[in-house]
């Protein structure tokens, strides 16, 4: 009895630990996936540049780490982390806003097909760009939380994976509340629905979706910073992996939804923290991952909370 | 006294089609006015000029002294300018109180950052906003419907969202695009009342698009007709009944103008 005993507590202890791990990558891919299923919902164009948008703010939140660690001053660290978060969530807004204006509104009527592979474009151009100013060796992020750990029940906890987790939720919430309640979102949501009368409702439209894009970028750079802190190498091809794994996020929660991005983060970051536990070895994630995301574009091609397709008319 | 709302030589045309021709219009403040003519003759199409939709390529529209020929849409409409759509035009997803309060964007401005930070210049505009939209749907029936996705809603109720939605903007002039269309006479009847009396109540301009001859006959103070993208007539109602180019467009050669409406066309808005 007490061999089973055991066995039940460290199983539960095990299951514990990587459902809180689960839970702190989940949030990371939720901030990423936000910003596709945001460009998404008012455009219906996938965003195919955001993963490499989530890159620069990375590579943003460690130089504006690494400049406020340099200055004099010996600043407390959460000066240096929220410094790092604002500078690097406002230039990332300002990058996804020039996205949109230059490569994406002069397409705004051309077919579909046009601004995906221009997303593409942007993509490549923004991974060649960092690879040519910083070159292919990896960085590394410095630590700005410390790195204690907090046993609580036979779990380990980190003050960063708390950080994370209450960060994202607390962005995550905000972003629902100003979709939800108030007439920017509803505005955001208009479009979505009916684009051409909502500029005869007064709103500004182009206006509009500059701020979605804004909004999506500046939570992709809060995502690059928590994910810097978490798993500290940066190389510019980061956001190609965690671009793709973000947008089966979108996909599988329901792409257009922002609850569904939340709820699909979670999932990915599930399936990437189990699978190494259920199959030999880590490398199957990615299979993992786009097996789900095959299997629910057969069975419920919305996603999960995703509303149906009504046809634009 | 100034027009509130200048047209001159107006043309547009779709491709080689020529919809509209040299179209001329004035109205004053407080007066209420019509825009009538058979299918086709390109009656919404001057609603679009007016409102933005289509691009404006020969003539000129003033509005309160200022040239909006070159206007964007969202600013026309945060100008003063409302209008109502033929075929409705609601966001069908969304609760019939957010149909009414998106309506009111260009009025209630703040910035990005009070909405995030919740201050109160924006908890006071998103309140008014509310408020506003709750006197509009009492006043058109709607307050039981408030959290119901408009698609529920039937086809006359979702006409009085509309011109809920285009009243909260506060708007001194009003477009309304067949506002009786498809309604029957009772129905017709109570929209009269309702239009006299907001147009009382707010002090507002309108211009109106009407099929059914009745209903501008008994509401409106002059009425302009189009057939073909040409004005064939415009004067008083009484004028215009008597007027031979207006029956023969109307009806052939004969016939009784304020008997069967034709049925209603299908625009783009």
């Amino acid at each position: 009895m007490p061999a089973i005993h055991l066995w039940c507590k460290i199983m539960f202890q095990l299951l514990a630990q990587n459902v809180l791990n689960a839970l702190q990558l989940g949030s990371v891919y939720a901030l990423i996936a936000l910003g596709y299923t945001m460009v998404y919902g008012i455009l219906t164009m996938i965003n195919f540049a955001h993963g490499d948008i989530f890159m620069v703010g990375t590579y943003l939140s460690l130089a504006g780490a690494v400049f406020l660690l340099g200055l004099p001053l010996k600043l407390p660290l959460v000066v240096v982390f929220l410094g790092a978060m604002t500078f690097s969530m406002l230039l990332t807004a300002l990058l996804g806003v020039s996205i949109e204006r230059l490569a994406y509104r002069p397409l705004r009527s051309a077919p579909r097909v046009s601004a995906v592979i221009t997303a593409l474009g942007v993509g490549l151009f923004l991974e060649n760009i960092t690879l040519g100013i910083l070159g292919p060796q990896p960085r590394h992020f410095p630590d700005l939380i410390p790195l204690t750990r907090w046993e609580v029940a036979g779990l380990t906890f980190t003050p960063l994976q708390v950080l994370i987790i209450v960060m994202a939720a607390v962005l995550m919430i905000l972003l629902d509340l100003l979709v939800r309640r108030t007439l920017l979102g509803m505005a955001m949501r208009a479009i979505s629905y009916n684009r051409p009368i909502v500029p005869l409702m007064g709103v500004p439209v182009d206006h509009v979706i500059s701020l979605t894009f804004a909004i999506g970028s500046a939570i992709a750079a809060a995502g690059g910073l928590l994910y810097g802190l978490a798993y500290p190498v940066l190389d510019p091809l980061m956001g190609v992996r965690i671009g793709w794994w973000a947008f089966i996020a979108a996909v599988v929660g329901g792409i257009g939804n922002i609850r569904g991005a939340m709820l699909g983060g979670f999932i990915l970051g599930a399936v990437e923290v189990f699978t190494p536990l259920v199959l030999p070895s880590s490398t199957y994630r990615d299979f993992v991952a786009f097996s789900l995301l095959l299997i629910l574009l057969i069975f419920k091609p919305t996603g999960i909370l995703g509303r149906p397709v009504f046809e634009r008319v | 006294m100034q027009p509130i709302l200048e047209i001159t030589d107006l043309s547009h045309s779709f491709g080689g089609l020529k919809a509209l021709t040299d179209f001329s219009l004035e109205i004053f403040p407080g007066e209420l006015v019509g825009l009538i003519g058979p299918n086709g003759a390109g009656k919404t199409t001057v609603f679009n000029l007016i409102t933005g939709v289509f691009r404006i390529s020969a003539g000129a529209i003033t509005f309160r002294g200022e040239d909006i020929s070159d206007w964007r849409s969202h600013r026309i409409t945060a100008a003063g300018i409302a209008r109502t759509f033929q075929n409705i035009r609601l966001f069908k997803e969304l609760s019939v109180l957010d149909n009414v309060r998106l309506g009111a964007f260009a009025q209630h401005r703040y910035s990005l950052l009070d909405a995030l930070r919740r201050s109160r210049r924006f908890n006071t505009a998103e309140q008014q906003v509310t408020q506003q939209a709750f006197e509009l749907l009492e006043r058109f029936n709607l307050t039981h419907y408030a959290h119901t996705p408009a698609r529920h809603l039937a086809y006359g109720e979702q006409r009085r969202i509309e011109m809920a939605r285009a009243l909260i903007s506060r708007p001194q002039l009003l477009l309304l695009d067949e506002p009786a269309a498809g309604m029957n006479s009772s129905e017709t009847e109570d929209l009269i009342r309702r239009i006299r009396q907001l147009q009382d109540e707010f002090a507002l301009t309108i211009l109106l698009i009407e099929h059914q001859m009745r209903v501008v006959v008994n509401l409106c103070q002059r009425l302009y007709v189009l057939d073909f993208g040409q004005t064939i007539a415009a004067g008083s109602p009484q004028e215009i009944q008597r007027h031979p180019a207006v029956l023969e467009a109307y009806l052939g050669k004969d016939g009784d103008l304020l008997s069967e409406a034709p049925e209603p066309d299908e625009g783009t808005l």
